[in-house]
């Protein structure tokens, strides 16, 4: 063990220029995993919030609003609300209810954009009445929302996948592209491994041969190549690992959580996880590069 | 303690075999001459009982045990059990002779303490006992071959092999270097020894195996070099 530690030690020493390199790849690109993971947590727990919350808002017709299921110029009659109105409480998917008046949408719209110039953009008379919808499961929407579409006095029926399903699809792609991103930067960092531990075969190479005249067992001759890729790949992690808990921390409970506080955001449960992937991904890249190309390398 | 059996040896990309139905039993104790030209067969012959490669057909003894059929973790344990001497030294040029010999209890994992004591014994017993401290290249070539030898047998296997080992020497150096194979024989320790040296095999009149072309032609008790029968 003694001579391990050593033999490692004076081997990182050796080759110091192109451990810091693998460490630097490995800095970068476990950081980058590591993102790509947090950044699938947080986009699932939002994933998770909105589509819970996902109701369907049926908008009734206006004398303004045109749509095939509306008497020109005129408003829904009450007959027609009081139809839908029936159609959605006796529906075993829906849980609950709620009518909101035009006036009512007038006043939320004036408030959440308080502060903006687009406040004045819509008057009293553009907004719509409408029901939001909330059902018992959000996945099952399909069925009562083309029963409602068809009926009269219906304008438009609204679910929220329309809206959010291409938010995650692009928020897929990004986190997607950042994992394939990181991908390859670990493999450049699994080449830069075995092309290490090849030149350092190579320079060992009649101390390697001695060893395997005298009897030395594999695991003696391959144990401090194996140390010194997984002290290296490992010095990646904790650094991968520092990056990540500070980026977590700074940019989104510093900063995200508290500007946007209606959003749930992930926390240390979620970073914790993918500092575990981290270290697992290091150990195998290290160690499985350094097995193969060792043992090639060491074949009597 | 080596036992062939029908050896060949074919390597890949040849199509001749560097060893063809070789038989042969060599005792506990006993000191062998391999004798032959280059490409005969010798070295094939030394590396097949260190299990650098399997044989092509046939089998291999060592200490009574198939070697053909040794799983590859279970080598070093084999190599424990035979010592290796080559014409080129193969010492480490930064460590020191004690180093030298040293390095290869260390790394069969063996403790200090004995590892303090055997090693000075051993160059003491090689004639080495003043130089300890020298690096390689302060030693003349007899001497770097004396190490070399401490450390093939430090560990007291059981078989020495040698490869031309005064192939690199003048003749009087080499005188030496077969007195101290001699001795280490008489402590029970079986040794092959490839040569060309025909002198050296015709002054000490042991068992000369002679091989041509991968076949053994001769196998003679109390040899010399040439002549046959």
């Amino acid at each position: 063990m003694r001579h391990a530690l050593s033999e490692t030690f004076s081997g990182l020493k050796r080759n110091t220029g192109i451990t810091l390199a693998v460490i630097m790849t490995m800095w970068v690109s476990l950081s980058l995993f590591g993102a790509g993971i947090i950044a699938a947590q947080q986009v699932s727990l939002l994933k998770d919030e909105w589509y819970d919350k996902v109701e369907l808002s049926v908008f009734l017709c206006t004398a303004k609003m045109s749509g095939n299921n509306c008497d020109k110029g005129l408003d829904a009659t009450q007959e027609q609300k009081d139809q839908i109105h029936a159609v959605i409480e006796n529906s075993p998917e829906v849980e609950e209810v709620i009518y909101e008046s035009k006036a009512e949408a007038y006043d939320d719209f004036q408030e959440a954009f308080s502060d903006s110039p687009v406040k004045d953009s819509l008057t009293l008379e553009e907004m719509q009445d409408s029901y939001r919808v909330k059902l018992v499961d959000p996945q099952q929407y399909q069925s009562i929302k083309s029963q409602l579409s068809t009926m009269r006095g219906v304008q438009n029926v609204q679910d929220l996948h329309q809206v959010l399903d291409p938010i995650f699809r692009w928020l897929n792609a990004l986190q997607w592209g950042t994992i394939g991103l990181s991908v390859l930067l670990l493999l450049a960092a699994a080449l830069q491994i075995s092309t290490t531990i090849r030149m350092a075969t190579f320079t060992r190479g009649r101390e390697i041969g001695i060893m395997r005249l005298v009897g030395a067992s594999n695991f003696y001759i391959m144990g401090p190549f194996l140390l010194e890729s997984l002290i290296a790949a490992l010095i990646g992690a904790v650094l991968a690992t520092g990056t990540l808990g500070f980026s977590v921390w700074f940019i989104i409970m510093r900063n995200a959580q508290q500007t946007l506080q209606t959003i749930r955001w992930i926390g240390w449960e979620e970073t914790g996880i993918a500092v575990v992937s981290i270290v697992i991904v290091a150990i195998v890249l290290s160690v499985i590069p350094t097995m193969i190309s060792a043992r090639r390398y060491l074949k009597v | 303690m080596i036992k062939f059996e029908e050896v060949s040896r074919i390597y890949s990309g040849m199509n001749k075999a560097a060893l063809a139905g070789v038989t042969v039993d060599i005792g506990k104790g006993e000191f062998v001459f391999l004798v032959g030209g280059s490409g005969s067969g010798k070295s094939t012959f030394l590396k097949l009982v260190l299990r650098e490669f399997r044989p092509t057909t046939g089998r291999v003894y060592v200490a009574g045990k198939n070697i053909g059929t040794l799983p590859e973790r279970k080598i070093p344990a084999l190599r424990r059990e035979i010592g290796m001497v080559s014409q080129d030294f193969r010492l480490l040029p930064g460590k020191t002779v004690h180093e030298n010999v040293a390095f290869a209890l260390q790394v069969i994992g063996k403790p200090r303490s004995l590892i303090k004591r055997v090693v000075p014994e051993t160059l003491e017993m090689v004639g080495l006992g003043d130089k300890m401290d020298r690096k390689p290249d302060e030693l003349s070539g007899g001497e770097q071959q004396r190490v070399a030898i401490a450390r093939a047998f430090v560990n007291h296997p059981k078989i020495l092999l040698a490869d031309e080992p005064t192939g690199n020497l003048d003749p009087e150096t080499s005188v030496g270097i077969m007195k101290l194979l001699n001795r280490i024989n008489r402590s029970e320790t079986t040794v092959v020894m490839a040569t060309h040296d025909w002198a050296m095999v015709d002054q000490m009149r042991k068992r000369v195996i002679e091989l041509e072309n991968g076949h053994i032609v001769r196998d003679q008790e109390r040899g010399i070099y040439g002549a046959r029968g």
